[in-house]
C-alpha cells in the first residue's frame, strides 16, 4: 500500500498547476482521491470534522441498490423463460420461478450488465467533460444515477436509448443547474421521463415487460406458429388500467365485457398473488418488481441514516391513504383495487426508497419532507388510477414532486419564520 | 412564563465529541512567560490604533491600543514591561502586539471601588478606561460589545461544553467574591437581569451556586449547551434591535478583581488539553502569554496542531504562539496532513478511528469511547447534498441550512427573518462539524454577520 502510494503521490506535481499532465488533472485526481483520502487538512473553522464524506454516503446508496439489481437480473431472465416455456418444448418446466436458475440468471446478466455498463459509461463520459470544463475531478452524484437509470429501464431497451437518456439527463438535468447538489429533478428518472416521452414504444405497452419478446414472436411465426398474446403480457397496472376500458384483460386474458367489478378484481387478484409481487415475482422494469428487494435497500439505507425515513414513511403512506380514498369513491374497479396492492405493484417501492429520497430534489426541512412524501405517494396512485395514458404514476408524481419541493419547503421556512416573530411578541405583550 | 423567572431548559439536540487528552483536575502555577502578545484577530473587526512605539516602556494596566472606530474601548497591558515589538501581515495590518514582560510590579492602579455603590456610567468608565471593556461582547453579531447600547440581559454560562472544555467549576472554584464582584459590576451595565446559567447535569461550585444579583438557570444537554447563544435562545431571545451581553466566567473574575483591588489581574488559568499534549494539567499564566514554556515540552508526537481555545473554534497557533485573549483552553491535535488508503483509514475504511454523527460510521455502536482525531477534512468539499444533518447539532428554532443559504446569496431579508440576529459562527461549529458536504460553515456565518453590520447595524 506505501509502495502505491508513493507512486501516486510522486506524480502529484504533473497533475498540478504548471505541471506537464496539467490539463488531466480532473482524471487523475478522480482516481487518486478515491484509493487515497486526500492529505487536505482544515483551514478555517473547525479543526476536526466528522469522519462522513460524499464518496461514503453515495457508496451506501450503491450498495443499498445491489438487492434490487440482484433480483432484477434473475426476474429478467425468468421472464424470458417464461416465455419460452409456453412455444418451447425444451423449455417446458421453466415457467415455475426457480426452475433453470442458472440459465435465468445467465440470460439475465447478458440482458442487464450491458445497460448497467453503457449506463455509466455515458453519464461519466459527461461528468468528466464538465469537469475538464470546470477543472474539478468527479463529483459523487452520478455514481448513484448510474445504478438507477438502467434499474428503472425495461431490459430491452436499445442501448443506444440508454445512453442518449442518460447523456440528456446529465445534462439537461444536472450540468446546466450546476452539477452535483443544485439539480432540481432526479437525475435517473430525468433519463427515464425522457425515453418514456420519446420512445414509448421501448417504454411501455405490452411487448416490453418479457425480455426478448420481439424475438420469440419472430422465431415462433417463422415456425407457423404465432405467439399467443395471452402470453406476452402486460405489466399488473398495465391490466389494472384495462379494467376502466372497453376490453379488461388479465395476464393476457381477455375478460368478458360483462364482467362485474368484483369479477375483475378477483381475476387480478388470481394473476397477481400478492406475496408474489411483494417478493418482485412480476414483468415490470429491471429493477422495480421487487418490493422485498427495495426495502431491504431502504434498511440499508435508513439503517446507516443516508435516507430520511420521514420521506419514505410519508411516501407509503400517502401511497395508501389515496388508494383507500380510490376505494371509498369506488367508481371502477381499478378503484375498487385493495389499496394496499398499490404499494407492491409497479415502482411503487423502488420510487419511495430510492428516488424520492434524493436529498437534492426532495423537500429539505423536516416538515416539508413528510408533506414532499405523502403529497408525492398520494400523486402516484391519482396518476395510476385517474390518468388513463400513463400506467405508472410514481415517476410522474416524484418529477411533480421535485419542482413542488421547494414550495413546500416556503411554507415550512414562513412558518418557523412566523413562529419566530410570535416568541418575540407575546414577549414584549 | 416570565422572563424574569429562573429558567430550567431540556435540549435534545446536539452532539458531545469524545476526544482523548481532558486536563487533569491539577492546578500548577507557571514562570512568568517571557512575552506576552495582544492578537487584535481576537476581536473580530477590530483595527487597534497604536498609542506606543516600538521599545517604550509600558505599565500592567496602562493602555496599549483603543479601537479606531471606536476610541473608548482600549487594551491595557497585562504585564509590566516593554513594546518588543509590532508584528504586521499583509497591508500592514497588526497582528501581533508582542511585549517583553519585566514583571507584574509596576502597575497602574486606581482606588478599589464597590460597583454595587457606583452608577452605570461610572462602572462603564472604569471598564474602559481599564481594559475591561474588551471582555465583554454583545448578540447580535458576537464582537465587543458596544458601549452606547443598554442590554436587555447580559449572559454568563458557568461551563463550557465544548471538546476537552476546561472546568469553570475548577477555574473559579474559591474565587467567589471576585466573581461576585464582577457580577455586581456587569448588573450595572443592564436594566435587566444578568443569566447565570449552570449545567445542570452536574452540581455547580459555590462561587456559581452561591451567587448573588442574578437570574440562575440550568440548562441541560448535549454541546453546544453551554454556549451562551444556545442559553440565550432559550431563555430570552435576541430580536432585532435589541442587545445582549455576553461575558465569560473567569473573565467576570478579572472585572471583579479590578473592582476591588482597583488593579488589572492577568491571571489566567488555562486548561492544558489534547491528544497529542502530555503533562495535561490546568496551568496558571496571564492573558496573552507565550505558550512555549506549556507546549514545547509536553508534547507526544511532532506533527501537532496547536490551537488556542477548543477543537472545534479555537485558532490556530504556532508551538512558541500566544494565548488568545478569550481562550482558557489549549489544545493540541495530531495535524492530519496524510494521504488515507480508502478502505484502511479513508473513506470506505471500518471508522473505528473516526467520530462520526450519522450511522455510516460505528461511532453509535462504540459508546463512551474516545477518539483521537486529526484537522483531517476526512473528504472534499462539494455542494450541499444532505439535508438533515445540521438540524440534529443544531438545538435552536432556526433552519440552520436555509440560513447558511441565505447567507451564501446575501439574502438580508431572509437572513433576518431567520434568525441572523440570534447566532454566533460558534453556534454553528457542530454543524461545521457534522457537514457531509465539507462547506466552512463558521466562516459563512460570520460573513453573514459582517453583511449585516454593513448594511442594517
Amino acid at each position: 500500500m506505501k509502495a502505491l502510494k508513493k507512486v501516486i503521490h510522486n506524480l502529484d506535481p504533473k497533475f498540478e498547476k504548471g505541471g506537464k499532465w496539467e490539463k488531466m488533472y480532473p482524471l487523475y485526481e478522480t482516481l487518486s482521491t478515491f484509493l487515497f483520502t486526500p492529505k487536505h487538512v482544515t483551514e478555517k473553522g473547525a479543526h476536526i470534522r466528522d469522519g462522513v464524506d460524499l464518496k461514503r454516503t453515495m457508496f451506501m446508496v450503491v450498495l443499498a441498490l445491489i438487492p434490487c439489481l440482484l433480483f432484477g437480473i434473475y426476474n429478467t431472465g425468468h421472464w424470458h423463460y417464461e416465455l419460452l416455456s409456453h412455444v418451447d418444448p425444451e423449455y417446458s418446466g421453466y415457467g415455475s420461478y426457480l426452475a433453470g436458475f442458472g440459465e435465468k440468471v445467465a440470460y439475465g446478466l447478458i440482458q442487464v450488465l450491458p445497460l448497467v455498463i453503457v449506463s455509466y459509461g455515458a453519464g461519466l463520459a459527461v461528468e468528466f467533460v464538465f469537469g475538464f470544463i470546470k477543472g474539478h475531478g468527479l463529483h459523487e452524484g452520478f455514481l448513484v444515477s448510474g445504478m438507477l437509470i438502467p434499474l428503472t429501464m425495461p431490459a430491452d431497451v436499445p442501448l443506444w436509448m440508454v445512453a442518449v437518456a442518460t447523456v440528456f439527463a446529465v445534462v439537461i438535468g444536472k450540468e446546466v443547474f450546476g452539477g452535483t447538489g443544485m439539480n432540481i429533478l432526479n437525475v435517473a428518472l430525468t433519463a427515464r421521463a425522457f425515453l418514456f416521452f420519446a420512445y414509448p414504444t421501448k417504454m411501455s405497452g405490452d411487448k416490453v415487460w418479457k425480455s426478448g419478446t420481439d424475438e420469440i414472436a419472430a422465431n415462433f411465426t417463422a415456425n407457423g406458429d404465432k405467439l399467443p398474446d395471452a402470453y406476452t403480457g402486460a405489466t399488473a397496472l398495465g391490466d389494472l388500467q384495462s379494467f376502466v376500458g372497453d376490453s379488461p384483460t388479465v395476464a393476457g386474458k381477455s375478460l368478458s365485457g360483462a364482467a362485474s367489478n368484483s369479477e375483475m378484481i378477483e381475476s387480478f387478484g388470481n394473476a397477481y398473488d400478492p406475496i408474489h409481487a411483494f417478493i418482485g415475482m412480476i414483468p415490470g422494469s429491471v429493477g422495480e418488481t421487487s418490493v422485498l428487494a427495495a426495502l431491504l435497500g431502504g434498511a440499508i439505507l435508513l439503517f446507516t441514516g443516508v435516507a430520511s425515513w420521514r420521506i419514505i414513511l410519508s411516501f407509503f403512506a400517502g401511497g395508501f391513504v389515496f388508494g383507500l380514498l380510490m376505494n371509498a369513491v369506488g367508481a371502477n374497479a381499478y378503484m375498487e383495487i385493495p389499496a394496499y396492492y398499490h404499494l407492491v405493484i409497479g415502482g411503487f417501492a423502488f420510487g419511495a426508497v430510492f428516488m424520492a429520497t434524493d436529498p437534492v430534489t426532495a423537500s429539505q426541512t423536516q416538515y416539508g419532507k413528510l408533506w414532499y412524501g405523502f403529497l408525492g405517494g398520494g400523486l402516484a396512485i391519482l396518476i395510476r388510477v385517474l390518468n388513463p395514458a400513463y400506467p405508472e404514476g410514481v415517476m410522474l408524481a416524484i418529477l411533480f414532486m421535485n419542482v413542488m419541493a421547494p414550495l413546500v419547503d416556503h411554507y415550512v421556512v414562513q412558518l418557523n419564520i412566523s413562529r419566530r416573530k410570535k416568541r418575540f411578541k407575546t414577549k414584549t405583550a | 412564563m416570565s422572563i424574569n423567572m429562573s429558567k430550567a431548559v431540556r435540549l435534545r439536540k446536539g452532539l458531545d465529541i469524545k476526544l482523548v487528552g481532558e486536563a487533569d483536575k491539577v492546578k500548577a502555577d507557571l514562570e512568568m512567560p517571557s512575552v506576552v502578545a495582544l492578537k487584535p484577530a481576537d476581536f473580530h473587526g477590530l483595527v487597534p490604533k497604536l498609542i506606543l512605539k516600538e521599545g517604550q516602556k509600558i505599565k500592567r494596566g496602562e493602555v496599549v491600543f483603543y479601537d479606531k472606530y471606536n476610541k473608548d474601548i482600549k487594551w491595557v497591558s497585562p504585564v509590566a514591561g516593554s513594546l518588543q515589538e509590532i508584528v504586521r501581515g499583509a497591508k500592514r495590518k497588526i497582528l501581533e502586539v508582542r511585549i517583553k514582560v519585566d514583571g507584574l510590579e509596576d502597575v497602574v492602579s486606581i482606588d478599589p471601588v464597590d460597583p454595587s455603590n457606583a452608577s452605570r456610567d461610572e462602572v462603564k468608565k472604569i471598564m474602559l478606561d481599564n481594559g475591561l471593556w474588551p471582555f465583554i461582547k454583545q448578540r447580535p453579531l458576537d464582537i465587543i460589545a458596544d458601549p452606547a447600547v443598554t442590554p436587555k440581559a447580559i449572559f454568563v454560562s458557568a461551563f463550557d461544553s465544548a471538546p476537552l472544555a476546561p472546568d469553570y467549576d475548577f477555574i473559579l472554584h474559591g474565587q467567589d467574591q471576585d466573581f461576585q464582584h464582577g457580577l455586581n459590576a456587569l448588573a450595572k451595565l443592564t436594566d435587566g437581569k444578568v443569566h447565570l446559567t449552570l449545567n445542570s447535569k452536574v452540581p455547580a461550585d459555590k462561587a456559581f451556586q452561591n451567587a448573588k444579583n442574578v437570574n440562575i438557570n440550568k440548562i441541560a444537554g448535549k454541546h453546544p449547551a453551554g454556549n451562551v447563544g444556545t442559553q440565550i435562545h432559550h431563555i430570552d431571545p435576541v430580536d432585532k434591535g435589541e442587545y445582549v451581553f455576553t461575558v465569560n466566567p473567569q473573565d467576570v473574575v478579572t472585572i471583579g478583581k479590578f473592582f476591588a483591588e482597583g488593579k488589572f489581574d492577568p491571571t489566567r488559568i488555562v486548561a492544558y488539553t489534547g491528544s497529542e499534549a502530555e503533562n495535561r494539567k490546568y496551568f496558571r499564566t496571564v492573558i496573552g502569554a507565550n505558550i512555549s514554556s506549556i507546549v514545547e515540552k509536553n508534547l507526544s508526537s511532532e506533527n501537532v496542531r496547536v490551537i488556542s481555545g477548543n477543537a472545534l473554534t479555537g485558532t490556530k497557533i504556532e508551538k512558541d504562539g500566544y494565548l488568545g485573549f478569550y481562550d482558557a483552553q489549549i489544545t493540541v491535535l495530531p495535524e492530519g496532513d496524510e494521504y488515507k488508503f480508502f478502505l484502511t483509514k479513508g473513506w470506505l475504511g471500518p471508522g473505528l478511528d473516526k467520530y462520526s454523527s450519522h450511522r455510516l460510521f460505528p461511532t453509535w455502536l462504540l459508546g463512551k469511547k474516545k477518539y483521537r482525531l486529526d484537522t483531517n477534512l476526512n473528504g472534499e468539499e462539494r455542494g450541499f447534498v444532505v439535508t438533515g444533518e445540521m438540524e440534529k447539532v443544531l438545538p435552536f428554532d432556526i433552519l440552520p441550512m436555509q440560513l447558511i443559504k441565505a447567507i451564501m446569496t446575501k439574502d438580508i431579508d431572509a437572513m433576518e427573518q431567520l434568525g441572523i440576529y440570534e447566532i454566533a459562527p460558534e453556534d454553528f461549529a457542530l454543524c461545521e462539524y457534522v457537514c457531509t458536504s465539507k462547506i466552512d460553515i463558521q466562516e459563512k456565518v460570520r460573513e453573514g454577520l459582517d453583511v449585516i453590520k454593513e448594511e442594517c447595524m
